[in-house]
């Protein structure tokens, strides 16, 4: 067999790459077997994954609810259009913003804590005592963290709205004195179910997969020292936000085709 | 039924291009304590995860209980494990787990017994290692020795037919590895057991085993009894069992000429 033509090496690694995570991700599949226990470790990860993020999600949803809120009556008042805010603040954030922000709040927070435990897990030898236990590390590690993820972060993008919509309206009547009728009118008559409301649930969803997935892959397969862990969180995040932010325009064209 | 629980022939193991072990033959009784010594970065570890089938080799085969490892199914492979019990050089015990979980999870994993049933073996096990009293602590919360103590406890809770012990005695003080040492003696005749040691402790293995290999450039440079080891006269043999510093094993990692890499 020949060396591959020196032009085709850099393509070689990613390629490599590419294959280990479909691989990885149909292992996952495979062991996602839901039995009592697997079930218990699921709820567990929901607890340290989700419960454990609501903090970080609710504060950040309340003060971006606001911000936002801000920055569009400043921008309509020119307009003599404040009447919106409330419109743009609740479309802004069911398409977008919500999961979105979400998604790269979770990988910094939950996801960072997946790869560097699992990565720990492999450095110290525990997921090989497993396999040499007759235990599969990907059914008892990785597939509760992983699908633990995927339920967390729609339920995290629904909270984060909520409390975004919350600290809008906490601004909007309280503060620059908008009436709560016009507020809350605007928004109801402006936002529809199935195009905004389920838009902002699919993507939660879709990054829901993406950022668990970083998370487990980068922690399950990192260089098994320090470095590697350190550099496995580093990937999550970065590689998360990438990924999240490349789905967004995808899902968003994909819905908006007509 | 073979004599030989585990037999290993003309084995050769690499990584890409580099060979670690080259045509090793080694058989281990049943019944017996086997130690494997060599100098370190030998490729002891590498016997251990080939015996587990964590690694495949080359060519040559590895048989456990006449069964052949290397061409094994995962769900075989996993099936035999549940028959091997391995203690790791630092225990690996799970940290997210109390002394008394981590010794239960391969009785929760691999049977159906009842909650007072699993405490009761659990206990026994940790008795057996002196461990009873530290049921409820966490794995930070032990010593390097107690550690090994859990970990073997929890390598041995299924009654395993066949141990595997990598490094057992590394880093421990004299206390720790006579504990280990005889906990390895006792569990292997107590449970009629069979343990192969991976070790570079020679005179602890000297007392220990029944037989033992020696491995180094990569194949076994020597076998036999602890008496006949001892009588041997190979230089290689000789310069492991006396911990001589330089020898067939030499002192300095190869090389360019000192003098162009200090003077240019």
């Amino acid at each position: 067999m020949t060396a591959p033509n020196s032009t085709m090496q850099p393509l070689l690694k990613p390629l490599a790459m590419l294959g280990r995570s479909l691989l990885f991700f149909v292992q996952i599949l495979g062991s996602s077997k839901l039995g009592l226990r697997q079930l218990r470790a699921i709820l567990d990860q929901l607890y340290f994954i989700g419960a454990r993020s609501l903090v970080i999600i609710m504060i950040c949803g309340f003060f971006v609810g606001m911000v936002l809120t801000l920055q569009s009556y400043v921008e309509l008042s020119k307009f003599g259009a404040t009447d919106s805010v409330g419109a743009v603040l609740a479309l802004s954030l069911f398409r977008e913003l919500g999961p979105v922000l979400t998604a790269l709040l979770f990988s910094g927070r939950a996801g960072t804590s997946i790869a560097a435990e699992i990565g720990l897990m492999k450095a110290t030898e525990q997921l090989s005592a497993m396999e040499l236990m007759a235990i599969d590390p990907v059914q008892r590690v990785v597939v509760p963290r992983f699908i633990a993820g995927v339920i967390s972060l729609p339920l995290l993008a629904i909270l984060f709205n909520l409390l975004a919509l919350a600290g809008g309206a906490t601004y909007a009547l309280y503060i620059m004195g908008i009436d709560s009728g016009v507020f809350w009118g605007n928004m109801v008559a402006s936002v529809e179910f199935q195009s905004d409301f389920m838009m902002s649930f699919w993507k939660s969803v879709a990054f829901g997969v993406i950022t668990s997935f970083i998370a487990v892959f980068s922690g399950y397969f990192t260089t098994p020292t320090g470095d590697g862990i350190g550099r496995a969180t580093t990937q999550t995040v970065v590689v998360s936000a990438v990924a999240v932010l490349i789905v967004d325009f995808l899902i968003t064209a994909l819905m908006t085709w007509n | 039924m073979s004599e030989d629980l585990i037999k290993l022939t003309n084995l050769t193991f690499s990584w890409g291009e580099k060979v670690i072990l080259s045509d090793i033959n080694l058989s281990v009784r049943r019944g017996s304590v086997v130690a494997i010594m060599g100098p370190s970065g030998v490729g002891k570890t590498t016997v251990l995860r080939l015996i587990t089938g964590q690694l495949i080799p080359v060519t040559g085969t590895v048989e456990v209980d006449g069964k052949c490892v290397s061409s094994m199914s995962h769900k075989n492979l996993y099936k035999m494990r549940r028959n091997i019990g391995v203690l790791l050089q630092n225990g690996a015990l799970f940290t997210d787990l109390d002394v008394f979980e981590n010794v239960a999870v391969p009785v929760r994993e691999h049977t159906n017994l009842p909650e007072a049933l699993i405490r009761r073996l659990v206990l026994i096990k940790l008795q057996a290692v002196g461990l009873r009293g530290a049921v409820e602590l966490m794995p930070s919360e032990l010593s390097g020795g107690m550690a090994r103590r859990v970990a073997l406890a929890r390598a041995s809770v299924l009654d395993p037919a066949l141990m595997l012990y990598d490094e057992p005695l590394a880093g421990l003080d004299p206390i720790g590895a006579s504990t280990i040492l005889r906990l390895i003696r006792d569990t292997n005749d107590a449970m009629e057991m069979t343990s192969v040691v991976i070790t570079h402790s020679v005179e602890d293995m000297m007392e220990l085993a029944d037989y033992a290999y020696i491995i180094a450039s990569k194949g076994i440079v020597g076998q036999g009894t602890p008496a006949e080891l001892r009588q041997n006269t190979d230089p290689r043999i000789l310069q492991f069992l006396n911990g001589e510093i330089d020898g067939p094993v030499p002192f300095h990692y190869p090389a360019t000429n000192i003098h162009s890499d200090l003077l240019g």
